[in-house]
């Protein structure tokens, strides 16, 4: 690089400094910060001292994690209970969906159920839940109904024992017809050739949806089961600190809810942060986990290193 | 497909597919038809409710599916000045003030990233790309929040989700696959990067701005988790915490919190507080229906 080029270069390089300066301080402040201020796990943070000035305890904070505190095990069960459910009947949904709408005949159907089936993806969780609890609550339209034609009535809403069921079907609901976006997107891109070639050879459609169209479907497959995978210690903070009042703390507890409510309500910092870290670390090395059976399996998964 | 095989085709096969038994498409019909039903009548029943006369409310037990005359006391209501008015001003004053600063950080980041000029360009990349793998945590967050001073301010429920990551990786690839001759010749020109970015990249992304814009719209719309956290002073709820309040916890809206006095039946005011946050979604949706599904699978393949 001769020397005016290099003069023009740094004259460029200021510039682009000060565009990418805000977005940069920004991560820095909101996603790489915190993540220093994990340290209060190894501390006993005193919220008048502060986080530097807080003495350090070492491991104390993670004793919960390793006795198997009781509110903390009925957290980490509810959570991973919530998540099998999930994966098993939520998971399957938008690909059942997507098929279907894939084979429609008529094009002006497809896009008017998409455009219906989209839409709750874009309204908050506070909405959804509003919305089951005026049809399936106790004085909801569901339950009127019944009233009004003398049937015994039930209420899915506020019953601890109804509390997965209910939250499973809120997400269905809510996101199963969104998530049908990126199936369609892999069968539209299936060659069409394949389905005439094996339509000469005599393929029946099961054939044809055993054959071409479910292995087309294997690759996202996996990759969004390797992302849940990374998720599963997560489950809808929004969707289940909003019913919690409804139904009790023993049955909607979750790992997300649990930090929320033990440090922040409670005050019990350190030890929630603690377990907060704990579930990042894992949820880390779940995906990177997931990733290397995806390898493994001779799928390419999230990355390849 | 070709033109002369689809035409050969047409009758037995869609996108080389054998046609579907016609009792096949009966049963997907019918299930479609249940499905779009269960995500249209709920919405119905909250707009008929809204509308209906308390007493017909009333005397229903809750919920309507057609009010038997429009009455429009409940919008009155909750519109005339109180919790849910003003909460509609700091929801919108976030949502708009947040998307534009959010759109303004983001493509400013996205732009310098797909120039080779910039320095240290890769471990930006890496430092953005990394922060979609982990989550710093609930507590540390709030603790940053609460050292920059933000807590139970405006700046708290923007600020700390003003830059998506997601979205910046986004908007750097459609950014990066912009024709190159136009910016060469700008450069030659003499042209800085900063006039590069407004008169030239900005102008031929409209559409990749607008639909990116109206997610980080939609997201501070719907913005729940920040405001949990950060805001304990109720002149400063939004909307989402209004609806939480009011709606899902089904605290009376007493006369302190509407400015007219008047109050029709509970149910119509909560149903009017849901129309009312569920409208702007609905007017904008059509455009993000129609653009997102692109803008989805380019981040999907390329991020």
């Amino acid at each position: 690089m001769n020397s005016t080029k290099r003069a023009a270069r740094l004259r460029r390089s200021a510039p682009l400094l000060a565009l990418a300066a805000p977005g940069v301080l920004l991560l820095l402040a909101f996603q790489y910060y915190p993540l220093v201020g994990n340290v209060i796990a190894f501390k006993d943070y005193l919220p008048f001292v502060g986080v530097w000035e807080s003495p350090w305890v070492g491991l104390e904070n993670f004793e919960l994690i390793a006795r198997g505190d009781r509110r903390f095990v009925n957290a980490l069960t509810n959570t991973l209970i919530i998540t099998l459910v999930q994966v098993l009947l939520v998971f399957p949904v938008p690909i059942a969906l997507a098929l279907a709408l894939n084979s429609m005949v008529s094009d002006r159907i497809k896009r008017i159920v998409q455009s219906v089936l989209y839409l709750p993806h874009f309204l908050s969780w506070v909405i959804v839940v509003a919305v089951f609890q005026q049809f399936l609550g106790g004085a909801g339209m569901l339950n009127n109904f019944l009233r009004a034609n003398g049937l015994d009535t039930f209420s899915l809403i506020g019953n601890a024992d109804l509390f997965i069921p209910l939250v499973t079907s809120q997400l269905i609901w809510k996101d199963a017809g969104w998530a049908t976006i990126l199936f369609l997107a892999v069968l539209s891109q299936v060659d069409t050739s394949l389905y005439e070639a094996s339509t000469m050879d005599g393929a029946g459609r099961f054939r044809q949806m055993w054959h071409i169209t479910l292995p087309a479907l294997k690759g996202i497959v996996i990759l969004l089961l390797i992302l849940r995978l990374g998720d599963a210690l997560s489950v809808g903070f929004e969707q289940i600190i909003l019913q919690q009042p409804a139904v009790g703390i023993e049955a909607s507890e979750v790992l997300d809810t649990y930090v929320y409510n033990a440090g922040i309500v409670d005050g019990s910092w350190s030890e929630a942060t603690a377990v907060g870290l704990v579930k990042g670390v894992v949820s880390v090395l779940l995906v990177l986990g997931a990733n290397k059976l995806a390898h493994l399996f001779g799928e390419d998964g999230l990355y390849r290193s | 497909m070709t033109n002369s095989t689809r035409n050969v085709r047409r009758s037995t096969l869609i996108n080389g597919q054998q046609r579907p038994s016609p009792v096949s498409s009966v049963v997907k019909l019918l299930v479609f038809a249940i499905a779009c039903t269960l995500v249209v009548l709920p919405f119905a029943a909250i707009i008929a409710t809204s509308l209906a006369p308390s007493a017909q409310v009333t005397a229903a037990g809750g919920m309507v599916l057609w009010p038997e005359r429009l009455d429009i006391s409940a919008y009155q209501a909750i519109l005339s000045g109180g919790v849910v008015t003003r909460a509609l001003g700091v929801s919108g004053i976030i949502t708009i003030l947040g998307a534009v600063l959010s759109l303004t950080v983001s493509s400013m980041l996205a732009y310098a990233l797909t120039r080779s000029a910039l320095p240290g360009r890769r471990a930006i990349t890496l430092l953005l790309i990394f922060s979609l793998f982990f989550n710093p945590g609930i507590i540390p967050m709030y603790l940053a929040v609460q050292q920059f001073g933000l807590l139970d301010s405006l700046a708290a429920l923007i600020v700390p989700t003003c830059l998506n990551a997601f979205n910046v990786i986004v908007l750097r690839a459609f950014f990066g696959n912009l024709p190159k001759d136009v910016l060469e010749a700008a450069e030659i020109d003499g042209a800085g990067e900063v006039t590069m970015l407004a008169r030239i990249v900005l102008p031929l992304s409209k559409a990749a701005l607008a639909v990116i814009g109206l997610f980080y719209a939609v997201g501070y719309w719907n913005s729940f988790f920040s405001a949990l956290l950060y805001i304990n002073d109720p002149k400063l709820w939004p909307l989402q915490l209004v609806l939480r309040s009011y709606v899902t916890n089904d605290n009376q809206i007493g006369t302190a919190d509407v400015a007219s006095g008047i109050l029709p039946a509970q149910v119509t005011m909560q149903m009017a507080i849901l129309v009312v946050s569920i409208v702007p979604i609905v007017c904008v949706y059509p455009f993000l229906q129609r653009h997102f599904a692109k803008g989805a699978l380019t981040g999907a393949v390329k991020g």
